[in-house]
C-alpha cells in the first residue's frame, strides 16, 4: 500500500480523533442545557380601579397550567370563564407531567402565568424561590376579595395557609388552594357493626382492635409502598403527648429532637399495633389504592390519610359506608395537647412565575379562584375544602367532607402543620417515613426507630447542601 | 494492487506528468510551504470543480483529494454524533463540577465538591453495592438460563433419524413465547409484576395459599430480605427470551458436521455444550453479557416503579440511576446527580472495557 493510503482501520482511528477533538468545540457551540434564553417580554399592566385592583392588562391572555390529579381540572376551567369576562382569554393546559413540560419553560424564561406545582412531579419550590423563578403574592394578600371590596384577601383565608406558602421569610410563594385534614379515617358504619366508638384513647384503640380482630377484621392498613403516609396519624400523635413544641423542635432538625420522650411514646404506641397483630397482614407491600380498596372492603377498620381520599376511594367506597375522619386517638389523659388536636394544613400549591409575561394576571385568576362562586364550586366538583374561611358553609358536603370539615371547626387552635415534609422532603419521605414503615413491618424495634430517626435528621442538618428553614 | 488502485484514483492522478524528479525536491514536496496553506485548505473544502488548477496539478493533490472524499462523506454523521452523543457527555461532566440546581441558568463552579461529597454518602454507597450486586448476577443468571433454554430448543429433543441433534417438539413455539416480555414496554411489566407481588391480592401468594403453602406466602417487595432478589428475578425474566432467540440463532450458525463428529466420539449433550456449543458462540455470549451488564446497571423503571418507596424498603432495592434520579428531580441538586451519572458512567466503561479483555481470544472460523 502506498503511504497516502488510507486503510478502514486507519480512517476509523483518524474519525474517532477527530469526533473526540470536535466535542468540546461543540459544547462551546451547541447552546447547553441550562442556557438561559431572551425570556418573555412582559406585557404592559393595565389601570388599577375598584373593578381591577391588581392593574391587569384587560386585553392580554393568561396561560394556566393545572395538575390533573386528583381534583382534575374542570374547577379550573370554570375559574376560566369568569376571567374572561372580563379580561382576555386563557389558554388551558393540564398534565400531571408538571416538571417535565414546565422545568425546562422554566429555565427558558418563558414560564406560564400560574402553575398549579402539585403531584408527584411538582417542582421543589425552596429551588424555585432561590432562583427568583417564583413571584411573591403579597399584592395578592392585599387585594380586596372578589365579593367585598372592604376585605382582605389576606383576612379571610384559614390560619396557616400563609405560613404555608412562606419559605424563611415574610413573602408568600404559593397559594395553597385546598384545604386538607388529615388523621384516622374509618367507615362509621364498620364501627357501628362492631358496637364501638371511635377510640378517644390508645387504651381504647387497643380494645377495638382487639375485637375487631375477633371478628377477622384488621385494625389499622396503611399505604404501605409510600410509607409516609403514616406520618398524617404520626406527627399529630407526637404533638399531642409532647406539645407542639416537639414538632416544631423536629421541623427544626434540633439536635435530640427526635429523642423526645414524646416520639417514643408514639412509637411505642403505634409498635403495639404491629405486635399484637392487630395490622391487615400483607399491608407493609400494597400501594395507596390497595390500602384504601381493602379498607373499602372491610377488612379494616382504620387508615391514616387525608381528606382527598373520599373523591380518590369513590369508586370502590359503598354506598353505606359513612366515611368519617377523627383527629388521631390521644395516647392516655397525661398528653398535652386535647384529644381534637388534628394535623390540618392549606394544600395544592399555586404559583405565579417572576418571569410570566402577565403577572398580574396570573394573581388576577387566583383572586377569581379565591372568590365565593369558585370555593363553592370547586368545594362541590371535587369534594375537598379551600382555604377560604366558611367557604364550605351551608354546601351540602358528602359524609367524609363534612366530618372533616367539623373534626377542623372542633380543633379551633389546636391545629398542628408540621413543615418537615415541605421544607425537608427527601428526609420526611424516604428517611423517616422508611423508618416509620420498617418499624410497622417489625423489621426493627422502637427504639431503633427512633435511633435512625434522629440519626437521619442530623445527617440532613450537617449537609450543607440542603437548604435549612426555621419556624 | 495499491498501484493500480492509484492510478485509477482520479483523471488528476492520470493527467499529471510523471517525470523523475530529484530527490531532494521529493523531500520538499512532501511538506507545504506557508503561502501554499490557505490554497490547500479552501481546496480542500471547495467541491472538486472549484479546485484551483495550481492545486489541481500539485503532486499532493491525490492525497487531498482523497481525504476530501472521506472526510465529505464523515463530515455530517461526525457532527450528528458530537452534537447529539459526544457533547452531552462533555457538557455532563462540566455540570457535576458545578452546584447547578436544575431550576435555572444560574450556577456555580464549585470543582470536585460533588465527588468529594459522594465519598461520603451512604445512600450512595448502598445504591452502588446493589448496582454491583445486579451486575454480577443479572448476567449471570440471564444469560445462563438463556444458554440452557437455547441450547434446549436446539439440542434439547430426542433425535430424529438422520440429525446429529434436534430440539425439544415445539421449540418454534417455545422460541415465540420466550420472546414474549421483550415486546412488553418495561414500565407495564414493572406494574404487572407489582401486582403479582402483591402480598394480599397478588396472584403468586394467591397461588402459594391455594396448593396450602401458606407459609410460602411473602411479603415479597416489603420484606428487606427479600426485596432485592423479587426485582433481580423480574429483570432477569423480562431479558431472558431476548437471550434465548440470540443463542439460538448463534447456535443455529454452527454447522451440524461439528456435533456429528461429537457425537461419533461418544459426547453426551453437557460435553457437547460445554465442549462444541459454548466455545463456538463465545463472542455471542461476550457480547450478550455486555448488554446485560448495562441493563443491569441500569434497572431503573422497575426499582422506580415496583419498589416501595422507590428503592427501600430502606435502601435494599435503591440502584444508582434511581439514587442519580432522586436527587437530581426530588432534592434540586442536579450538579450532583450529574456528578453521580459520570460515576455511573466510569462503572459502566470500565465493566465494558474488563469484559472485552476478559473474553478476547482468537475467532474459530467455520
Amino acid at each position: 500500500m502506498g503511504p497516502a493510503d488510507v486503510d478502514r482501520r486507519n480512517l476509523i482511528k483518524r474519525a474517532t480523533a477527530l469526533g473526540l477533538l470536535a466535542a468540546p468545540a461543540m459544547g462551546a457551540l451547541t447552546s447547553c442545557a441550562s442556557g438561559g434564553g431572551g425570556g418573555n417580554e412582559k406585557i404592559s399592566g393595565g389601570e388599577k380601579t375598584d373593578q381591577n385592583p391588581l392593574g391587569v392588562n384587560e386585553k392580554a391572555g393568561l396561560e394556566v397550567v393545572i395538575f390533573n390529579g386528583g381534583y382534575g381540572e374542570q374547577y379550573a376551567k370554570d375559574a376560566h370563564k369568569i376571567y374572561e369576562g372580563r379580561y382576555g382569554s386563557v389558554k388551558h393546559d393540564a398534565t400531571q407531567k408538571i416538571r417535565t413540560t414546565l422545568q425546562p419553560r422554566i429555565i427558558k424564561g418563558n414560564p406560564p402565568d400560574v402553575i398549579n406545582n402539585s403531584g408527584a412531579e411538582a417542582m421543589d419550590i425552596a429551588s424555585l424561590i432561590a432562583e427568583e423563578q417564583a413571584e411573591p403574592l403579597d399584592a395578592l394578600l392585599d387585594a380586596p376579595t372578589l365579593d367585598d371590596p372592604d376585605t382582605k384577601i389576606r383576612d379571610v383565608l384559614v390560619p396557616g395557609t400563609i405560613t404555608k406558602g412562606q419559605f424563611g421569610g415574610e413573602e408568600m410563594y404559593q397559594l395553597n388552594y385546598s384545604f386538607t385534614v388529615y388523621g384516622t379515617w374509618y367507615s362509621q358504619t364498620a364501627l357501628d357493626r362492631l358496637e364501638v366508638e371511635y377510640p378517644k384513647t390508645w387504651d381504647q384503640m387497643l380494645a377495638v382492635c382487639a375485637k375487631a380482630k375477633k371478628e377477622g377484621i384488621a385494625g389499622w392498613t396503611y399505604a404501605g409502598k409510600h410509607p409516609y403516609y403514616f406520618a398524617f396519624t404520626m406527627y399529630p400523635f407526637i404533638a399531642k403527648i409532647g406539645g407542639p413544641d416537639v414538632l416544631k423542635a423536629i421541623d427544626n432538625l434540633e439536635p435530640g429532637a427526635w429523642k423526645h420522650d414524646a416520639v417514643r411514646k408514639a412509637f411505642d404506641a403505634y409498635y403495639e399495633l404491629y405486635a399484637k397483630g392487630y395490622i391487615l397482614e400483607g399491608t407493609p407491600g400494597i400501594d395507596h389504592t390497595q390500602s384504601q380498596t381493602q379498607w373499602n372492603k372491610g377488612k379494616a377498620l382504620f387508615i391514616p390519610n387525608g381528606s382527598w381520599v373520599e373523591n380518590e376511594a369513590k369508586k370502590t367506597t359503598p354506598a353505606d359506608f359513612e366515611m368519617r375522619v377523627a383527629p388521631p386517638t390521644s395516647l392516655d389523659s397525661s398528653d398535652a395537647m386535647p384529644f381534637e388536636t388534628v394535623w390540618a394544613e392549606a394544600s395544592e400549591p399555586f404559583m405565579v412565575p417572576s418571569r410570566a409575561k402577565n403577572v398580574p394576571g396570573g394573581m388576577e385568576w387566583l383572586r377569581i379562584m379565591l372568590g365565593k362562586e369558585s370555593t363553592a364550586n370547586f368545594t362541590q366538583l371535587v369534594s375537598a375544602l379551600t382555604c377560604v374561611k366558611g367557604a364550605a358553609d351551608g354546601l351540602d358536603l358528602q359524609s367524609g367532607l363534612a366530618s372533616a370539615s367539623e373534626v377542623l371547626k372542633a380543633a379551633g387552635e389546636n391545629v398542628v402543620a408540621p413543615r418537615i415534609h415541605d421544607w425537608y422532603l427527601e428526609l420526611h419521605k424516604d428517611k423517616i417515613g422508611g423508618t416509620i414503615a420498617a418499624m410497622m413491618a417489625g423489621d426493627i424495634k422502637p427504639a431503633e426507630a427512633v435511633t435512625r430517626c434522629q440519626r437521619f435528621a442530623d445527617e440532613t442538618a450537617k449537609d450543607d447542601s440542603v437548604r435549612k428553614y426555621e419556624r | 494492487m495499491a498501484t493500480g488502485a492509484q492510478v485509477t484514483a482520479g483523471p488528476a492522478g492520470s493527467g499529471t506528468p510523471d517525470g523523475p524528479e530529484p530527490p531532494e525536491r521529493t523531500s520538499a514536496a512532501r511538506r507545504l510551504r506557508p503561502a501554499e496553506i490557505p490554497l490547500f485548505v479552501l481546496a480542500f473544502l471547495l467541491p472538486p470543480r472549484l479546485t484551483p488548477s495550481r492545486v489541481k496539478h500539485d503532486r499532493r493533490y491525490r492525497t487531498l483529494d482523497k481525504y476530501r472524499f472521506v472526510c465529505g462523506f464523515l463530515a455530517l454523521p461526525l457532527a450528528i454524533y458530537a452534537v447529539f452523543v459526544v457533547s452531552p457527555f462533555v457538557q455532563a461532566f462540566y455540570y457535576s463540577l458545578t452546584d447547578w440546581t436544575g431550576y435555572s441558568a444560574d450556577f456555580t463552579f464549585v470543582g470536585l465538591e460533588n465527588y468529594e461529597r459522594l465519598l461520603d454518602d451512604s445512600d450512595f454507597w448502598a445504591s452502588l453495592t446493589n448496582s454491583l450486586t445486579f451486575l454480577v448476577l443479572a448476567p449471570a443468571l440471564t444469560l445462563g438460563l438463556g444458554l440452557f433454554f437455547a441450547f434446549m430448543l436446539r439440542a434439547g429433543g430426542r433425535r430424529a433419524r438422520g440429525e446429529a441433534i434436534s430440539g425439544v417438539r415445539g421449540a418454534k413455539f417455545y422460541t415465540i413465547v420466550y420472546f414474549f416480555p421483550q415486546v412488553i414496554s418495561v414500565a407495564i411489566i414493572g406494574v404487572v409484576w407489582a401486582a403479582v407481588y402483591d402480598p394480599i391480592t397478588g396472584p403468586l401468594n394467591e397461588a402459594f395459599r391455594a396448593v396450602g403453602l401458606d407459609g410460602l406466602a411473602q411479603n415479597w417487595l416489603a420484606d428487606p430480605d427479600l426485596a432485592l432478589w423479587s426485582v433481580l428475578f423480574v429483570l432477569c425474566w423480562s431479558f431472558i427470551g431476548f437471550y434465548v432467540v440470540l443463542f439460538s440463532a448463534a447456535m443455529g450458525s454452527v454447522p451440524k458436521d461439528i456435533y456429528e463428529a461429537a457425537l461419533l466420539d461418544g459426547a453426551g449433550r453437557t460435553v457437547t455444550f460445554f465442549r462444541v456449543t459454548l466455545p463456538l458462540i463465545g463472542d455471542s455470549v461476550r457480547t450478550g453479557w455486555i448488554y446485560m451488564g448495562i441493563q443491569a446497571l441500569d434497572a431503573f423503571a422497575i426499582v422506580h416503579i415496583m419498589t416501595i418507596n422507590k428503592g427501600g424498603p430502606g435502601n435494599s432495592t435503591l440502584v444508582t440511576p434511581v439514587y442519580l434520579y432522586k436527587k437530581a428531580f426530588e432534592s434540586a441538586q442536579a450538579g450532583y446527580a450529574t456528578a453521580i451519572g459520570v460515576v455511573l458512567l466510569l462503572v459502566t466503561m470500565a465493566f465494558a472495557a474488563i469484559m472485552m479483555l476478559v473474553g478476547r481470544r482468537e475467532r474459530i472460523e467455520y
